[in-house]
């Protein structure tokens, strides 16, 4: 194309067009679809598990997975909305907790019905994450003070709320118990829960790609100020990101009681560091703006097939926490590396 | 054409967008200290002064991307209280501001079309709210290449990856490329090399030709005494006074700008039979 021209080029322009390496090839590529890392690291793993043990790539335990991460994988969808817009949620698995517990009470000691101690459990969950989203974008406070504070009041409220007792499943009606039922698709067995989950992807991913407000979502990550002046609500955008991520986590605690049987503050604890855990390894950047609903799919199902592989491997539960650290570091280092490519051109 | 005459005209319409007594301080800092300021259709209004002159801030409490301490705003002659970018945008007022205002993570086209995005025209747009992407991707390019500017060719370039000149490009294209009555351009042509800056102000030119009114800050004095009907010199957070290319030399308007003398030491009476403006020159 450059022998066309008529004009001789400058050194300047030669360099400019020189072939690219293959790492700034890669660096590239990696930068416009950040979630190919994640997919290259679920194919090693996945191959790496099926050697480590015969058991693994089994449509029985691949099921297992599956179930196994819908609650953290549920969560990181709220968590990505918000680490998006350069923020973070520490607050997303007690409030979690707060709605199961506000459900739990309403369904099995009010005798509310399951559906309706549901729905208030939705309006909960969403007025918690609206508030979150008051003090972030009206009160201007850093993101991750602001869930540091709302995670002790939403545990407090929860763990007073419960007593320190959980609400047996029985207690709670068919209804509420129901994302737990699984149904065989082929050989695999999907539950209501992962179903429900899978759906919730789906509907937010879209709402991220394909409509203003998931390009507002980024811009305001990317640059709020900027995206302010180019007309952009960044308040009023906070707030619906807070308060989806409300609902999200409403729903994940349905997911949730489905899978414990019951309603209780006892479980999932570690499930709100793990939610920070699969969007980072999905490849979302901390700093906002960039990453995808894929990639942070990848990275749920990705820490699943790290602790399911490394305990069918019969390896000690410390080294797969030892793992999903290196993976969060590898992850970020990546992130920054990738974010070199604005540096050249 | 006769200066006197062009400015008795203007006299008797109405400004498109007008400010008077415009303050705004941040803290101890007084950046605008009652500063008037009108601008007609048809006309390019050139803002010079110092850094630091309070030139952003003023375009910026236009656009509502400020909201001014004290002061009033009408645009064609209606009072107007702008709370945010948005709402100038709505009144027909399209800005390029010093810092472009671009989302460096979004292409070109998202960028163009940020905050005004196209649905689909069919059951999927109306229904899910689904953007109409090629539709946006195709009129940014045509909204590129009417308005001439070459340096922008992959209309779906990620803006980080763009040089200066060329992001200054795309803003200059976003704000152009939806009309509006008020075009602000704030140091559009600082980052821009010789062709594209010219490019710049042929557009700026084809814009007031139009007859939209055009507010153009520039350190740029050529470009200043090339394409502004009237210019509103800015200094220590007032107006200095307003003068034309016609009745001022460069040298002058750069001696007014730092202090060194006064508008009616520069000409004395030269703005008579404007009564509005005579005000401007005592504050
Ligand atoms: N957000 C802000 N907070 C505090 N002070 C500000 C802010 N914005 C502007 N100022 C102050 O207001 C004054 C005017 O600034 P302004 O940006 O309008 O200058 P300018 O004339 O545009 O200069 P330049 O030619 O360098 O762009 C300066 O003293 C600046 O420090
Ligand atoms: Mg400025």
């Amino acid at each position: 194309m450059s022998e066309s021209r008529i004009t001789p080029m400058t050194a300047a322009e030669i360099f400019r067009r020189r072939e690219l390496t293959t790492m700034q090839r890669i660096q590239r590529a990696l930068h416009r679809h950040p979630e190919i890392s994640p997919l290259c690291v679920l194919l090693a793993a996945l191959v790496t598990f099926s050697f480590a043990s015969s058991r693994f790539l089994q449509p029985s335990n691949l099921s297992l997975i599956l179930q196994q991460v819908s609650v953290v994988g549920s969560l990181a969808i709220g968590q990505t909305l918000i680490i998006l817009t350069a923020g973070i949620d520490l607050s997303v698995g007690a409030m979690m907790l707060l709605v199961t517990m506000v459900i739990g009470v309403l369904a099995g000691k009010a005798g509310v019905p399951g559906w309706l101690s549901l729905g208030i459990g939705i309006g909960v969950g969403g007025f918690a994450g609206f508030l979150n989203g008051v003090l972030v974008a009206q009160v201007r406070l850093p993101p991750f003070i602001v869930t540091l504070g709302s995670l002790n009041v939403f545990i407090a409220i929860a763990l007073l709320m419960s007593g320190g007792r959980s609400i047996p499943g029985a207690d709670l009606g068919p209804f509420l118990v129901a994302t737990n039922l699984s149904f065989p698709v082929g050989p695999f067995q999907f539950t209501v829960g992962a179903v429900l989950v899978i759906a919730m992807y789906l509907a937010v991913g879209f709402a991220l790609s394909q409509t203003a407000w998931g390009r507002h979502v980024y811009a305001v990550g990317d640059d709020s100020s900027a995206a302010r002046l180019a007309g952009i609500q960044v308040k009023r955008l906070l707030l619906s990101v807070y308060t989806l991520t409300g609902v999200i986590v409403a729903l994940s605690a349905w997911v949730l009681i489905g899978r414990v049987g019951a309603a209780t503050t006892s479980s999932a604890v570690d499930a709100n560091l793990d939610s920070v855990t699969a969007v980072v390894i999905g490849g979302a950047s901390l700093f906002g703006g960039r990453g995808s609903l894929l990639g942070t799919f990848l990275g749920a199902v990705i820490v699943g097939v790290f602790r399911n592989g490394l305990a069918l491997a019969r390896f000690d539960v410390l080294y797969q926490t030892l793992a999903i650290g290196l993976l969060i570091i590898a992850a970020v280092s990546l992130d920054q590396w990738i974010r070199g490519v604005k540096a050249q051109r | 054409m006769n200066a006197s005459i062009a400015i008795d005209a203007d006299s008797a319409r109405v400004p498109v967008l007008s400010a008077r007594g415009l303050v705004k301080t941040f803290g101890p800092v007084v950046a605008l200290d009652g500063v008037d300021v009108d601008v007609y259709s048809g006309e390019v209004l050139a803002i010079i002064g110092d850094n630091g002159a309070g030139k952003s801030v003023l375009i910026k409490c236009l656009t509502g991307a400020e909201i001014p301490d004290a002061g009033q705003l009408r645009v064609e002659g209606r009072p107007v209280a702008f709370r945010k970018p948005q709402d100038a945008r709505d009144a027909g007022i399209e800005t390029v501001y010093q810092s472009l205002a671009l989302s460096p993570a979004l292409d070109i086209a998202s960028n163009m079309f940020l905050g005004r995005e196209r649905r689909r025209d069919n059951i999927l747009g109306r229904w899910l709210h689904m953007l109409d992407k090629r539709g946006m991707r195709r009129e940014a390019a045509e909204k590129v290449a009417t308005l001439g500017i070459q340096t922008i060719q992959d209309i779906t370039q990620v803006v980080e990856t763009l040089s200066g000149g060329q992001r200054q490009a795309v803003a200059v294209a976003r704000a152009v490329a939806f009309g509006g009555k008020v075009i602000v351009l704030d140091e559009p042509t600082a980052a821009l090399g010789v062709r594209e800056g010219g490019v710049v102000l042929e557009i700026v030119r084809k814009l007031r030709n139009q007859g939209l009114a055009v507010i153009l800050i520039s350190h740029n004095m050529p470009h200043v005494f090339e394409s502004a009907d009237r210019i509103h010199i800015q200094r220590l957070g007032r107006c200095a006074g307003v003068i034309t290319p016609k009745t001022h030399t460069m040298p002058q308007a750069v001696a007014i700008m730092t202090g060194a003398i006064s508008v009616a030491d520069s000409l004395p009476g030269a703005a008579a039979g404007n009564p509005g403006r005579a005000g401007d020159l005592e504050g």
